[in-house]
This record gives C-alpha cells, sequence and structure tokens, in this order.
C-alpha cells in the first residue's frame, strides 16, 4: 500500500497539524505569560508546548521533527530554563534573603506587567517543563530498538 | 450530587481498567479515570488543576500506547492463587476499617480550617502584585518547594535519557 | 465523608492491581491510579461550600474561596506523577528487549 513508504500518517491528518501545530504553540505561550491573571501558569503551559512539538513527531515522522528541535537542543534548553530558575532565586540574596523580589515593582493589578518576579518564573519553568518532556519522548521513541518498528517509519 | 456521580464513574472506569486482559484497552481505561479526574477538580473550584490535569493525561496517554503496542502476551493462573487473592482482601478490608476511625477525625466535607490561608487570601495581592492567588502561593511565599519541584523533574529527565542510551559497539 | 470513603475505595483499586497482577504494564496503571486518588483526597480537603475559584476578578461581590494552599501543592505533584511514569515506561521497555516478556515470575534471573 501507498503509507509503508513515506513516513508519517495519512494525508488528512498531515493537512491538518499544519493548520494547527502553530496555534497550539501559541496557545502554550499565552497560557504561560498569562500565569499571574488567570488559571494556568509555567506548568500548564510547559506541557502543551511539548504536546506541540510531540504532535508534529506523530504526524510527520521523526525526521521533520528533529530538524524543527533536535535533542541537543531540547537538552540545553531545558538546562537553560533550570538555570535562570536558580539564579533569579539566588539574585534574592542580595537584597535580604532567598526569593526576596527586591528589583522588580509590583504594577498595577491585572496588566500584563505586574507581580514582580512571578512572569519571569513562569517564563524559566515553561522551559525546563516543555524541553524536558520533549526530550523524554524522543528518547523513548529513537532509542528503543524493537523488532517491530523500522526505523525509518515515526 | 455530580460529585458522588463522577466518582462513581472513576471507580467503575477503574475497576474496568484493572481486569481487562488486553493492554491497550485498560490503558485507554486509565485515560478515562484521568479525563473524569479532571472534571471533578472542575466540580472542586479548581481551574488550574483540571488544566494541568488534562494535558499531563493526554501526554501519558500517549507513552504508555507508545510503549504497549504490538507486545501482548497472554496471562495464566498459577497455583497458590485462592491464598494470594483471598490474603490482599482480607488486607485491604482491614485497612478501610482503620481508615473509617481515621476519616472520622477529620473536619467535615465542605468546612475547613483555613488558618494559614486566611493570612495568604487577604494579603496576598498586596504582598504580591498578583491576582491568580495560587500562582503567587508556588511562585512567591513557597517558591523554594518549586524549587525541589524542578530538581525532581531534571533528575527524572536525566534518568530517563540515561536508561535509553544507544549502546556502542555490537559484539 | 462518603466522598472521602469513595476516594478511598478508589485508593484500594489500584492498590490491588499492584498487588495482584503479573504484567509490568498493569502494575504502571496500578500506580498511576493510586497518584490520581492521592491528589484527588488532597483536593477534597481543602474544598468549601459555597465558595469560589482562587482567582481574584474586577468585579467580585463574594470573598468566599475554596482553601488554595492543597492546590498549589497538587499542581506540581501532577507533573511529577507524569515524569516518574515516563520513567517506569523507560525500565519496562528496557526489560522487554533483555527479557523478551513482561511477566515478573520470569524476571527472575539476575545474570547477564
Amino acid at each position: 500500500m501507498k503509507n509503508n513508504k513515506e513516513p508519517g500518517m495519512t494525508l488528512i491528518v498531515k493537512t491538518i497539524t499544519r493548520l494547527t501545530v502553530g496555534l497550539i504553540l501559541l496557545y502554550g505561550i499565552y497560557i504561560v505569560l498569562h500565569g499571574h491573571i488567570s488559571p494556568g501558569g509555567g506548568f500548564a503551559g510547559g506541557v502543551i508546548i511539548a504536546l506541540s512539538f510531540v504532535h508534529l513527531m506523530l504526524a510527520f515522522g521523526r525526521e521533520v521533527a528533529l530538524r524543527k528541535l533536535s535533542q541537543a537542543a531540547a537538552s540545553i534548553l531545558e538546562s537553560l530554563g533550570a538555570i535562570m530558575f536558580l539564579s533569579i532565586a539566588v539574585l534574592g540574596f542580595l537584597g535580604g534573603y532567598f526569593f526576596l523580589n527586591f528589583f522588580l515593582n509590583k504594577g498595577r493589578p491585572f496588566s500584563l506587567f505586574s507581580a514582580g518576579i512571578i512572569p519571569l518564573c513562569n517564563i524559566a519553568i515553561s522551559l525546563k517543563v516543555g524541553a524536558g518532556l520533549f526530550a523524554i519522548f524522543v528518547a523513548i521513541v529513537l532509542f528503543s530498538r524493537d523488532s517491530g518498528i523500522p526505523p525509518d517509519d515515526k | 450530587m455530580e460529585l458522588h456521580l463522577l466518582l462513581l464513574f472513576m471507580i467503575f472506569a477503574a475497576v474496568a481498567a484493572v481486569e481487562i486482559k488486553d493492554l491497550l484497552s485498560s490503558v485507554i481505561a486509565v485515560g478515562a479515570v484521568g479525563l473524569g479526574l479532571s472534571m471533578v477538580f472542575l466540580v472542586l473550584k479548581a481551574p488550574d488543576l483540571a488544566i494541568t490535569q488534562l494535558v499531563v493525561e493526554i501526554l501519558c496517554l500517549i507513552i504508555l500506547i507508545r510503549a504497549t503496542i504490538k507486545k501482548d502476551l497472554p496471562l495464566i493462573r498459577d497455583g497458590r492463587w485462592f491464598f494470594n487473592t483471598a490474603s490482599t482482601l482480607v488486607f485491604i478490608a482491614v485497612f478501610l476499617f482503620f481508615a473509617y476511625f481515621a476519616l472520622k477525625e477529620l473536619p467535615s466535607f465542605g468546612y475547613p480550617i483555613m488558618r494559614v490561608a486566611k493570612e495568604y487570601i487577604a494579603q496576598g495581592l498586596q504582598k504580591t502584585g498578583a491576582t491568580n492567588l495560587v500562582a503567587s502561593i508556588i511562585l512567591d511565599f513557597r517558591g523554594y518547594d518549586t524549587l525541589g519541584e524542578a530538581t525532581v523533574l531534571f533528575t527524572a529527565v536525566m534518568g530517563v535519557l540515561a536508561i535509553m542510551r544507544r549502546v556502542g559497539r555490537i559484539k | 465523608m462518603s466522598v472521602y470513603f469513595l476516594c478511598l475505595i478508589l485508593f484500594c483499586i489500584g492498590l490491588y492491581c499492584v498487588l495482584r497482577k503479573r504484567n509490568i504494564i498493569k502494575i504502571i496503571i496500578g500506580l498511576g491510579i493510586i497518584e490520581y486518588a492521592v491528589n484527588l483526597f488532597f483536593v477534597l480537603i481543602g474544598y468549601r461550600a459555597g465558595g469560589r475559584a482562587p482567582i481574584l476578578a474586577k468585579d467580585q461581590v463574594v470573598l468566599n474561596m475554596v482553601d488554595p494552599i492543597p492546590q498549589a501543592l497538587v499542581l506540581t505533584a501532577i507533573v511529577i506523577g507524569l515524569a516518574t511514569t515516563a520513567l517506569m515506561v523507560a525500565i519496562a521497555i528496557r526489560i522487554y528487549e533483555k527479557f523478551g516478556t513482561f511477566d515478573i515470575t520470569k524476571i527472575r534471573k539476575l545474570r547477564g
């Protein structure tokens, strides 16, 4: 059948993926950035960002998805998120004690640039969670040497 | 009322997940338990948790199905089956019996004692400037716990990458 | 009170699955059910009758909120549960490649 020659799924799935995967990524970024106003936050937004890349990999095969975000890049992004979160916490030592917020003012409530260090912490956590979960999925898919799935598929 | 109905649905789906012999069907039944839990979080007025539980459930289903596809095997029943099942059920009955006495000491459902939470609710907006109180608790009042959670997630990702490494030479 | 009891019955179903099944994937499913039951118990303790979600709004009239502290604790626990489930699935895949089966009564030999 024609399906076995090219990687990924059928034409209908590929068309819908082309239309929606950018919207899923944008929705994840929206939930992360508005984490201090509406429900959501860094954890839910990070998982949604990881889900958009997993969607790309399931629909188009592993080569296309790894070209967008290779495994080395995912590891580097995850470590970057962890270091950013830790440095925001340690920077509070300059003002008194751990996590003290002394360099960003609180702003007006309900606006986007308010609440001190909370948006920065949300961005750092979303990088860490999203890149980490995508690295887990790539490791489980790429390096399992079972006889059922040939290496050119998924 | 709807809380009891949703919990009964979750229990029914969990029993189906435990007892079905086909692996793919039991993984889908666990997905149904997770989606029911997301609806229960909405009824209990926790929208942050409902969003997070929904997307985490979807990713967990994808990883589990990826592991179990094309790997079925038939199971048999060996000897000493009656003694094992009877002792497990006796243990569970004793556990539920003592849990009943422990549950009577809790405050009744719907009237919690909120000593520390009253301070967080009253002064949360003024001290941190965030209107989402749950976000202000996990990132400002209790930021140290979130640092611990980031460490656990990092360790789990490194564990998976270390296990699924490609072994070097083929002898 | 009866809601707590239903939550504990869900916990006991997961516990039965961990103790009595021989397939590794079934044991992972049982651990997942135990995680759901524990998270649900935490959020059930913090519920307040007639309360609203712990998010301030511009035009609110009543300030009767549910307890936000158990929700903050469970939010990170959900994501940690996903990471540990993925770790268990990775170990199960490696066990299948080495021994050829998912049956735990046949994986007793620790040689090789």
